[in-house]
């Protein structure tokens, strides 16, 4: 019995797992071959043969420019450099990988070839190829746009962050250099930069806080007014109130921009007709800037808090309200002890996000003021109402502080993604509690 | 004690409208100043006439816009920027989702999470990066460049948008058409495609609109007047010495605004929707 089946499992182009794997380590495809898979085998070799071999010095050499950034100034771009690094790298991490593939799948025809030594048909193959490559083809063009539209610069950015690129070291007149944890260690131990990176942040925080509060508040309270049935013509007025959300936000801001200009805008004529009262210096004192931003912010925020919180609404369990009415509540107590609860807990992961968001809104900041009014003795431009995103945009357009805005970057994702982590655990165990069931 | 009740009832519907009221005057404030502005004679933000009723009414700058500046030159190609965006978003954000959501291959896991995280990134922070490999490439100062940044930009947040749309598919649809004989090909496009078709309409909306919302991007790629979309235009006609063509630009703004107006309001619900059900799920 057992030296038959010894004699089944040793007939021609059965060579055992080990081998063919220990085959395919040795030169992509041997395995297949020995295998009995004739064109994924002979196709691996041709891979390895015309590609991968041919191109391994040009591999070499651009992951040297990486290293060194270049050596003759002019001649080399230390900034192709970078990026031709790191799509070489992306190739190396790439061939490697399908090398191990490779390897992975001679070891497990070998073994099925061990067990079973009849091989499928060749139509078979195809169709099993075919299938089973097919997460892997739909997935291609939308991860190769993300590897170098977003992956690429990340790292190329991460790269910058250790370097001096600046205004006085640009290439192709000059080489980066490599310079370690200088930029962070300068950044924030330099007491100029230290003093207004704390600024930019305490003011981002606010900010933060202070829109996204402002935004859920009113789209609160104009839900919950247009939720009640006695009010008529509840859908025209909602359909008014949302417009803010539908007209482009850039366009908004642009005639906000407008409206609260100081000499000549609407708003303050206005309020000097109506009410005498000086011109409010809308963009040149911090606190009014500031001020103007929230209230932006507010015209552009609440429409959409206030459809989600319709939303909400919309689904609340009516028995509440009844059970409430008939122990006595009012209205108002309605309100406050189940409508907010209620609300806020089913809103709570959006205010999250909002407020992410808002950490990083960029346009209104910059496209409201340019982060100004200017504040003296702080460094790399950044102006009264920057937040970190707008003065990141600054650094690296208007003062040219390449490797400090990318430094400066990296330490705004950890921020983000510290925030993240520690939010996702929090609405996990949040969402555990199971209080709307 | 009923009537007051009732009183009370009135006091605080009366308190509601009011509260209604300030709203819409808040909402509708600018939208109409900016209309009217749009209709004075007067050519800045400091002409002396400018007042919300205007005096004298003229549609001058809407003429000028299209015969004196290249505004219709930037509508063209804010539309062909936002409609090609709009495309190739949805196409890729679907095959990423499907694989995400209906397949299953090896490193799926590690893809959702990175997904995550690379949506975390702010764009702004890819700039320079961006600009250096467009140049590379010698996509600058083409639409073809600005697309390509845009849909590579849309595709990690859409796809958890997607994904989660895809989730809520029962399989065993699939599971039949599998037994049918049906490739995974079919089963993407002739099954589970025109079963998401409400959210492909969204991603399909929200890409389309970026691009007339988005000024930074567009700034940076776009350099030649005649290539520019609508965000840079207009933000060029109040730049420099700000206000001198505050109405020009009023007229701009609201030409451009008008499309997207329309489509958000004319398909509030559907876009809510899809907005909390995407969201809530994250």
């Amino acid at each position: 019995m057992d030296t038959q089946r010894k004699l089944m499992t040793s007939n021609d182009s059965n060579i055992g797992r080990h081998t063919s794997a220990l085959l395919s380590l040795i030169y992509m495809g041997a395995g297949q071959i020995a295998n009995g898979q004739w064109v994924k085998g002979l196709f691996l070799i041709l891979v390895e043969t015309l590609v991968i071999i041919p191109n391994i010095p040009l591999l070499l050499r651009t992951l040297k420019g990486l290293v060194t950034l270049g050596e003759v100034p002019m001649q080399d771009h230390s900034l192709f450099m970078i990026i031709y690094g790191i799509i070489a790298a992306f190739a190396t991490v790439f061939i490697i990988l399908i090398y191990l593939l490779n390897i992975r799948d001679a070891y497990e025809n070998g073994y099925s070839v061990e067990r079973k030594p009849k091989q499928k048909g060749l139509k078979a193959t195809f169709r099993h190829t075919r299938e089973s490559g097919f997460p892997y083809l739909i997935l291609a063009p939308g991860l190769a746009c993300i590897l170098f539209f977003t992956v690429l610069p990340m790292v190329f950015n991460i790269i910058l962050a250790f370097t001096n690129y600046d205004l006085y070291h640009s290439p192709p007149k000059h080489i980066l250099q490599w310079v370690g944890f200088k930029n962070f260690v300068e950044f924030l131990s330099t007491s100029s930069w230290s003093i207004t990176f704390k600024n930019v942040l305490i003011w981002t925080v606010v900010w933060a806080v202070l829109s996204t509060l402002t935004m859920y508040f009113l789209g609160l309270i104009m839900a919950v007014i247009l939720n009640n049935p006695r009010i008529k013509f509840r859908k025209t007025f909602r359909t008014i109130l949302i417009l803010p959300y539908a007209i482009p936000g850039f366009i908004s801001i642009l005639i906000w921009k407008g409206l609260l200009n100081t000499n000549f805008g609407i708003v303050n004529k206005i309020l000097a007709g109506t009410f005498g009262i000086q011109p409010i210096p809308w963009f040149e004192s911090v606190f009014w800037t500031r001020f103007a931003c929230v209230l932006v912010n507010l015209w552009l925020g609440f429409p959409y808090s206030m459809m989600l919180i319709t939303g909400i609404l919309q689904g609340l369990p009516n028995d509440i309200y009844e059970a409430a009415t008939v122990d006595g509540a009012s209205s108002f107590q309605k309100f406050r002890f189940i409508t907010v609860p209620l609300v806020l807990f089913a809103v709570a992961p959006l205010l999250i996000m909002s407020f992410a968001h808002n950490f990083n809104n960029f346009n209104i900041i910059y496209l409201l003021n340019d982060g100004n009014p200017p504040v003296f003795g702080q460094q790399g431009k950044a102006g009264g109402s920057d937040i970190l995103i707008s003065w990141v945009y600054k650094l690296t357009f208007e003062a040219l502080k390449f490797n400090f805005a990318a430094a400066m970057s990296i330490i705004i994702f950890l921020l983000i993604v510290g925030f993240s982590i520690y939010n996702y655990t929090r609405t996990r165990s949040f969402r555990e509690e199971d209080m709307l069931r | 004690m009923r009537v007051s009740n009732r009183t009370l009832g009135n006091i605080k519907l009366g308190l509601s409208y009011l509260v209604i009221l300030l709203g819409v005057v808040f909402v509708l404030f600018p939208v109409v100043w900016t209309f009217s502005s749009s209709l004075n004679p007067g050519t800045s933000l400091f002409s002396s006439d400018m007042s919300i009723i205007p005096k004298e009414v003229t549609l001058k700058h809407y003429r000028d816009l299209f015969a004196e500046t290249n505004f219709g030159l930037w509508y063209r190609n804010t539309l062909k920027v936002a409609t090609a965006t709009s495309m190739v978003t949805v196409l890729l954000v679907t095959f990423t989702a499907h694989a995400f959501s209906r397949l299953k291959f090896y490193g799926r896991k590690v893809g959702l999470v990175a997904m995550l995280a690379l949506q975390l990134f702010p764009g702004i922070m890819n700039m320079v990066a961006n600009y250096v490999l467009l140049s590379l490439v010698g996509l600058l100062d083409t639409h073809l460049g600005l697309i390509i940044i845009y849909a590579s930009g849309a595709i990690p947040y859409n796809t958890w948008l997607m994904k989660g749309y895809m989730d809520g598919i029962s399989r065993s649809l699939e599971e039949a058409a599998i037994i049918d004989g049906a490739s995974s090909w079919t089963i993407m496009w002739k099954i589970i495609f025109p079963l998401v078709l409400p959210m492909v309409s969204v991603i399909g909306i929200f890409s389309f609109v970026a691009p007339f919302g988005d000024f930074l991007f567009a700034r940076l790629v776009l350099t030649t007047p005649q290539n520019w979309t609508l965000a840079v235009g207009l933000r060029d006609f109040i730049s420099g010495r700000y206000g001198q063509r505050y109405t020009q630009f009023a007229a701009g703004s609201l030409l451009a605004a008008l499309p997207i107006t329309i489509l958000y309001l004319s398909l509030q619900s559907l876009l809510i929707g899809g907005l909390t059900r995407g969201s809530v799920k994250g």
